[in-house]
């Protein structure tokens, strides 16, 4: 797609997602002039129109690149992501929703029904006296109105789908952003299949003085003052930067604040929360697993919101049991 | 390319064959499981016969992966990576499922061992598709060796190689060498004098021209691997110049300082501050303890220096770090006595006469602080009687779950030293007399005869609180005598508990040091209890005598000997053999978080402070996985046990699973839509 060729198409779409993704595409600034140089955008709900009948009117394949974001919950969002593929040459699971399932995809640890009861029955601030929830089809006098179906698992666009790329970050930063979409333009992907980032973690972004490893005890971030030069694990503060693949910039651990994951595994790595809790189970120093239980139990509360925040939908966990066990 | 997978189905006589249908595994195999080209069971794959199948079928049907189902890798693989070098593959495209431990052994339902070993079968050939070929390596073995501890066992070590012209470095942390036997007066069942059989090796091994001796030093840090570590040894300060000291002694028997000698007195003598621990002590250099030297605490004094003829006193001489290259190393660290205060039931500490075993070792022993007269605290009364009491920390949940081994016999030869010295009746309060050693029964029937009293019974408490006056004055032995079904009050003069043997309190840190493991007690962990006790799971490193489990002394010299032969077969090979199964870092993707770094349990990884990454040095690398795991990068990937291996593994063992709900794995990974009824 040099210069001189047709311009090509470019779709965006959102499902599952908060719209961090859009934002941090906005962010790269005056560059967007350049990919709208280069391409047709043919769909982008968040900043540009596009209807969904046109698209369904395409030939196969006649998208060029599609960047995704969000995971799957509901019929619609399946359904998008389905009719996307098939119009796309490529398509790029992008951030951490469409990748591994991120903040939504901690809704896996309950189904429908506990999401529905706690939207529509328990919030405090509602107001529901009928207990109404939303219906996938209600009569009206008019006719009959479809609601989308809202899914018991969220699943990861690629789940869902086949998907070429993955573009990790919550949100990509706007930087990481252009960097793909230069490697697009100047058709630079690497293998199909493959995260397009580099291939090392946070660690090695982060400034921070590393030593050997022993941890007595875990803390909160507000429970501690931070020595600003050494690193946070070394600290005691749970960060996932060891485990999460560089990209941001270690812009977190910069400010004194724990990684948290939102780049998702390095490359090679199956389950991210697994690779994460074993090395940090490594550490620990003790010997005697009644000490181990209570510095886990006392430092770490929410062991999964902590080792799977971004990666539970897509890890080997996935779901809680739907059993309930 | 789909590689040609050839599988063997061992019968093993009937081990296998008599819980597992190996024809039927075998059938099964060759028809389902993709890329097997060859599938076979025989009675015996490891036979020459069984050997020769495996070579002909990689050269006949071009066979890429062998897999074999039979015994333990522990016994076996080393004969199928053969037969498959022989015929040209190579040894790590080969894979051995254990269908004997793992299934045969472990089951007696036929069909379910059956449909196990399938399971495990179809695990391996999957596995084996994605193997790679190893290459090991060869490194020099340095000819010198370290021996750790001067005991029995390190000095029987030590001389073996030496005698047989190798270099050895023998180090002992106490300024001599000998031991505990060293402090023993005589030795069951032989009754022959310690000394006088142990002090012989001890100058000989201190005059041999090819022992260097470096006593009063430790093991400071060790690094390499097998055939080459690099040891750094503190030597630390005697304040007297070895090469000036002629050993005369004046300086001892000057100084004016006076100390309860603790550890080779066991409390019961005394010690100058410039000491040698005894008499026959080799070397002769005496140290002096800092700690209670009139000089080191008030500044003067000097006196040893003023009277040595040579002038070999030196106040201001430093720890030394010397730094030495071994191929080999032998830790025969030894042991120390259990705290006989922790059962305070028995009384030691509280009541005067209750001894320990080493304090009555030391009483009995014509060189020791009595002269070898079994007397009382006070010095002078003789006992009319002694209760020894066995087992003490030993065989006993609350201290060490383990027999000490020796108390045993020990106890008996207080009994006899009691008898032929004094006029004492001597009564022994046992759990179980084990006496199972060469002459040691006879010697149990000797000490009958000789008139010792046997209790069988643990004893309850060792009391001074009379309740008769017989008992007045008297340590009261409360104990069930459990052939005589009665509680029994034996009033005794003195009471010599047999304390337990006990593993070093650093030995841990020591076998980390030098990259073995203990038991949880603290134990050295030997290679296979019965067909390797005396090499360690570290190449390189070997374990002797008390430091790897209790025994007595005849032990300790086979072990030190067995050691050393161990050693001279490495030296005599000149080279050993690298297993090639070890971890690697990709050191472009490692971002130095030093999570790795002191997880390996074989000192094997390194941190690169320029490059700010972690590497692991091959040689010193067993493969176990642990750094593989950790790593939160996913970096390091342990050669023969790659993700790709084993997950490879895993889905064929789960090959007639179905994919559960929810789950992950390689199935998960595909899009798998969601019935849209919600």
């Amino acid at each position: 797609m040099s210069e001189g060729k047709a311009k090509g198409k470019l779709a965006v779409y959102w499902a599952a997602s908060c719209g961090g993704c859009d934002i941090s595409t906005l962010g790269i600034d005056t560059k967007i002039l350049d990919v709208a140089e280069h391409f047709d955008i043919v769909m982008w709900p968040c900043a540009a129109d596009g209807k969904v009948h046109d698209i369904e009117k395409m030939a196969d394949g006649e998208i060029d690149v599609c960047l995704f974001n969000g995971g799957i919950r509901t019929s619609e969002q399946e359904y998008m992501a389905q009719l996307l593929r098939k119009k796309s040459k490529v398509l790029v699971a992008f951030g951490s929703c469409a990748s591994e399932g991120c903040i939504p995809g901690l809704g896996n640890l309950n189904d429908k029904a506990s999401c529905f009861k706690t939207v529509y029955h328990d919030s405090p601030s509602l107001d529901n006296p009928n207990g109404v929830e939303p219906q996938p089809v209600t009569e009206v006098p008019e006719g009959k109105l479809h609601l989308p179906v809202y899914y018991d698992t969220l699943k990861t666009l690629g789940q869902t789908v086949k998907v070429d790329y993955m573009l990790p970050g919550c949100p990509p930063e706007s930087d990481r952003i252009w960097d793909a979409i230069v490697a697009i333009l100047e058709n630079k992907l690497p293998e199909p299949g493959s995260v397009i980032g580099s291939n090392t973690t946070v660690c090695d972004e982060c400034p921070r003085k590393r030593e050997e490893k022993k941890i007595k005890k875990f803390y909160r971030t507000w429970e501690i003052e931070v020595d600003p030069d050494r690193c946070l694990l070394e600290q005691g503060l749970l960060c996932a930067g060891i485990a999460t693949r560089a990209g941001c910039g270690a812009l977190c651990p910069q400010v004194n604040s724990p990684c948290i994951g939102c780049y998702g595994p390095n490359n090679g790595v199956e389950d991210h929360g697994m690779q994460l809790l074993s090395a940090v189970a490594s550490v620990i120093d003790s010997e005697d697993p009644d000490e181990i239980d209570a510095i886990i139990k006392e430092g770490i509360p929410d062991p999964v919101g902590s080792f799977y925040r971004f990666s539970l939908a897509q890890s080997n966990l996935r779901r809680k049991n739907k059993a309930g066990v | 390319m789909a590689e040609r997978v050839g599988v063997y189905i061992c019968h093993c006589g009937s081990n296998i064959a008599g819980t597992v249908d190996v024809e039927e595994v075998a059938r099964w195999a060759g028809e389902n499981i993709k890329d097997v080209v060859v599938s076979k069971d025989y009675k015996f794959m490891c036979s020459s016969l069984g050997q020769a199948m495996i070579e002909e079928d990689i050269k006949k049907e071009k066979l890429t992966r062998v897999v074999v189902g039979a015994c333990s890798p522990h016994l076996h693989e080393k004969t199928f990576r053969t037969a498959c070098k022989n015929a040209g593959l190579n040894p790590y495209l080969f894979d051995m499922t254990n269908l004997r431990e793992h299934v045969s052994w472990v089951c007696n339902d036929k069909e379910a061992g059956t449909a196990k070993a399938k399971a495990l079968i179809a695990g391996s050939a999957e596995r084996v598709k994605y193997q790679q070929p190893l290459e090991p390596s060869y490194v020099d073995v340095h000819p010198a060796t370290l021996v750790v501890g001067g005991g029995i066992t390190g000095l029987q070590a030590a001389l073996e190689l030496a005698d047989a012209g190798h270099p050895v470095y023998l180090v002992e942390r106490s300024p001599s060498v000998g031991g505990h036997m060293a402090q023993f007066d005589k030795t069951f069942p032989t009754l022959d004098c310690s000394a006088c059989i142990l002090t012989p090796k001890m100058s000989e091994a201190g005059q041999h021209e090819n022992i260097t001796m470096l006593t009063y030093s430790e093991l400071e840090e060790v690094s390499g691997s097998v055939g080459k570590f690099k040891v750094k040894i503190r030597k630390k300060a005697r304040y007297v110049v070895e090469k000036d000291c002629t050993g005369c002694g004046i300086c001892m028997e000057k100084c004016p300082r006076k100390i309860v000698d603790e550890d080779f007195e066991a409390g019961l003598g005394y010690r100058k501050a410039i000491y040698t621990p005894f008499p026959q002590a080799v070397p002769r250099t005496p140290v002096i303890d800092v700690e209670n030297c009139t000089y080191f605490q008030r500044g003067k004094c000097k006196v040893c220096s003023k009277v040595c003829p040579t002038n070999a006193i030196d106040y201001e001489q430093q720890d030394e770090i010397i730094e030495i290259d071994v191929g080999n190393i032998i830790l025969a660290t030894g042991w120390k006595l259990f705290d006989c205060k922790k059962v305070p039931q028995y009384g030691y500490g509280r009541l005067a006469n209750v001894y320990t075993n080493m304090e009555f070792e030391r009483l009995c022993n014509a060189a020791g602080p009595t002269g070898g007269k079994i007397v009382m605290r006070d010095g002078k009364t003789e006992p009319k009687s002694v209760a020894i009491i066995h087992c003490v920390g030993s065989r006993d949940v609350n201290h060490n779950a383990h027999c000490s081994a020796v108390c045993c016999m020990a106890a008996l030869k207080f009994g006899h030293l009691i008898l032929e010295k004094t006029n004492a009746e001597v009564y022994s309060f046992y759990i179980d007399m084990r006496t199972n050693q060469k002459q040691y029964e006879e010697f149990y029937q000797r000490l009958l005869e000789e008139g010792m009293h046997f209790v069988r019974g643990k004893v309850a408490e060792v009391t001074d609180a009379a309740r008769n006056p017989d008992e007045q004055g008297k340590l009261i032995v409360q104990c069930e005598d459990t052939l005589l079904g009665k509680q029994r009050r034996i009033p005794v003069d003195m009471v010599v508990l047999m304390g337990a043997i006990e593993p070093q309190a650093d030995a841990k840190e020591l076998g980390l040091k030098c990259g073995i493991s203990c038991s949880m007690a603290g134990w050295y962990t030997e290679r296979h209890p019965k067909l390797d006790p005396v090499a360690t799971m570290t190449e390189g490193v070997f374990v002797a005598g008390t430091c790897q489990g209790a025994k007595d002394i005849p032990a300790c010299v086979a072990q030190g000997a067995a050691a050393a032969a161990r050693v001279q077969g490495m030296i005599t090979k000149g080279k050993v053999m690298i297993e090639p199964i070890v971890a690697s870092i990709n050191e472009e993707a490692c971002s130095g978080c030093r999570i790795c770094n002191n997880l390996c349990p074989y000192n094997a990884i390194e941190f690169d402070p320029v490059k700010e990454t972690s590497h692991v040095i091959s040689s010193m690398c067993k493969g176990c996985g642990t750094c593989v795991a950790a790593c939160p990068a996913g970096v390091i990937t342990g050669a023969h046990f790659n993700n790709q291996q084993i997950f490879a593994q895993i889905d064929g063992v789960l090959w007639d699973a179905k994919p559960a709900g929810g789950n992950g794995g390689a199935a998960a990974k595909a899009a798998e839509p969601e019935p849209v009824a919600s």
